[in-house]
């Protein structure tokens, strides 16, 4: 049994009188690779930002690693190893794809100066935007913004890699493209969440899911438990 | 340039202003060297705020006051000498600076910039009623005698050269360093860099406490190069004007930009003023300002890429 690499406990998040999340419990293990799925509104991203950073819980505790991370900046935790995309992405605009890089590796990633080059030339072999690297991203389409994207939170070389919604809008050729990257990473023992839209990708890509509806978790468990899940179902199709 | 050759740059460009100050060509021509160089010092200070962070700050005169006024605190209560002065009025600037950028950072955008213009209007209000330093009628200040060298005005010329040159050498090194890479990463997007492992706040208290102390340092010999300090003149709109119009002209992204805008606009501007009217000033940098921002958004050294780019 692997060990625990995060845990969010008993987390709420409160937007004025709407509460966005209620006392969501989940744990990921580490390796592990974890789908987190629920309709429109149903708070993954709020989740996820209550995770990395963006924003802090009202209530209850996060902990990576076993260490309570609850109310730390999101920079900090970035240094201990969690690392997020942007739902929609947020590059840098005004520098060079290999400049974008630049700043997680030099300020998250622990890179030298002296290796930088080489480790952001690897980084964009792995994820295939060799030939755009002198490009702004203005420059880029929209799968190649969403590689930055990843390529960018790979720099900062994460233990946990949180991939919001990566692959919306994209082609079904691209999806594939993007789920082989995510595989690869995990193999290489990244432990990844995948929150996302197109079921076809989560459910051949994670190992467990777990479903949020109203800010309230209401199933767990495998791909082929949560489709057959009745109260998934409700969620998604109503009544 | 590299490094060396940047160092014998600066080191050139205080030289020749010791010789143009050994010169002893017409007196105004140093009046109005020293009036631009302190543009250079001014512009330079808010970009490092404004242009590496991207934070627009309104509020240039009060920064640039203050470094001014406690020059004639200091004048009046321990008559200590220029240098002292001139750390003084900067460290007390940084101050505000890092208080101010502590209390508005969290605001964003133009809420940021409506912050700093109150804080001019502020700041401007207690001087007003502060009868020690003049208060609202002013307070005359005697130059001391003997300067080092030659006049005390060309001695003034002397030192803003040094100072210009220290204001672009603090803004290069950081723009070339690990912290102006951060702050152009926050400037781009503030959340992602964060999320890349950049401490923002901290980054952000650093430019603010940096800006603020050029901007005190460019005011603090003001007193004994004016010998009248009243607060109209001390808190000019024009500092908060030019200190935006001369990086946005020059290009924010880079430090010669803002020596590029101050050379250009502060020239231009004491033409102006000999030749026609001083009252044309702004309107001069208004018309340059607005013609740049529709034309050439990105200031002259936008321009220059882009005509080598072709």
């Amino acid at each position: 049994m692997a060990a625990t690499l995060l845990e969010v406990n008993g987390v709420v998040k409160r937007f004025g009188g709407f509460t966005a999340l209620n006392r969501v419990t989940l744990q990921v293990k580490a390796g592990e690779r974890f789908g987190l799925i629920g309709p429109i509104g149903s708070g993954k991203t709020t989740l996820i930002n209550c995770v990395a950073g963006s924003l802090y819980a009202d209530e209850g505790r996060i902990l990576f690693e076993g260490r309570d991370v609850t109310t730390l900046p999101p920079h900090r935790r970035t240094r201990l190893g969690i690392a997020r995309s942007f739902q929609i992405p947020k590059p840098f605009a005004s520098m060079t794809v290999r400049e974008n890089l630049g700043i997680p590796l030099e300020y998250a990633g622990h890179a030298r100066a002296s290796d930088e080059d080489a480790q952001v030339a690897e980084l964009l072999r792995e994820i295939g935007l060799e030939a755009k690297a002198h490009l702004r991203p203005a420059g880029l389409t929209q799968i190649e913004m969403r590689k930055l994207e990843l390529a960018r939170a790979m720099a900062a070389r994460p233990k946990l890699l949180i991939s919001d919604e990566a692959m919306a809008g994209l082609s079904s050729g691209e999806v594939d493209d993007i789920l082989a990257i995510l595989l690869r990473l995990n193999a290489q023992g990244i432990t990844i969440i995948m929150i996302e839209h197109i079921m076809r990708a989560v459910m051949r890509f994670s190992q467990r899911i777990v479903v949020l509806d109203a800010g309230e978790r209401i199933a767990e468990g495998t791909p082929d438990e949560i489709v057959r899940n009745p109260a998934v179902e409700k969620a998604y199709l109503g009544e | 340039m590299r490094t060396g050759t940047a160092l014998v740059v600066g080191a050139a460009v205080v030289l020749a202003g010791v010789a143009l100050a050994g010169l002893h060509v017409n007196a105004y021509v140093y009046f109005a060297g020293y009036v631009i160089l302190q543009y250079v010092v001014i512009a330079t200070a808010w970009n490092i705020l404004g242009g590496y962070a991207g934070y627009v700050n309104f509020g240039t005169p009060a920064f640039f006051a203050l470094g001014a006024y406690t020059a004639v605190f200091l004048i009046r209560s321990l008559r200590a000498p220029l240098p002292v002065l001139i750390v003084a009025g900067g460290l007390v600037a940084a101050l505000l600076g890092l208080g101010i950028g502590y209390l508005t950072l969290r605001l964003r955008g133009t809420f940021f910039s409506i912050a700093t213009l109150a804080l001019a209007v502020v700041l401007q209000t207690m001087i007003i009623n502060w009868e020690y330093v003049g208060g609202s009628r002013g307070i005359s200040v005697l130059r001391p005698s003997g300067p080092p060298f030659g006049s005390y005005v060309t001695f003034l010329f002397t030192v803003m050269v040094g100072l210009a040159v220290v204001a672009v050498t603090v803004a290069r090194f950081i723009e070339r360093s690990w912290i102006g890479r951060g702050l152009a990463a926050l400037r781009d997007n503030e959340e992602a860099a964060e999320c890349m492992g950049v401490p923002t706040l901290r980054l952000k208290l650093f430019a603010t406490t940096v800006s603020g102390f050029l901007l005190g340092v460019a005011g603090a010999p003001f007193p004994y190069y004016v010998t009248f300090v009243e607060p109209n003149s001390a808190f000019a709109i024009d500092y908060a004007v030019n200190a935006l119009a001369m990086p946005m002209i020059g290009g924010t992204t880079s430090w010669i930009g803002p020596v590029i805008g101050a050379v250009l606009l502060g020239t231009a501007q004491q033409l102006a003023t000999v030749t026609i009217s001083s009252e044309l000033n702004l309107f001069i940098v208004g018309v340059v300002l607005v013609a740049f921002v529709v034309l050439a958004p990105e200031g002259i050294l936008g321009l220059v890429r882009r005509w080598r780019g072709r």
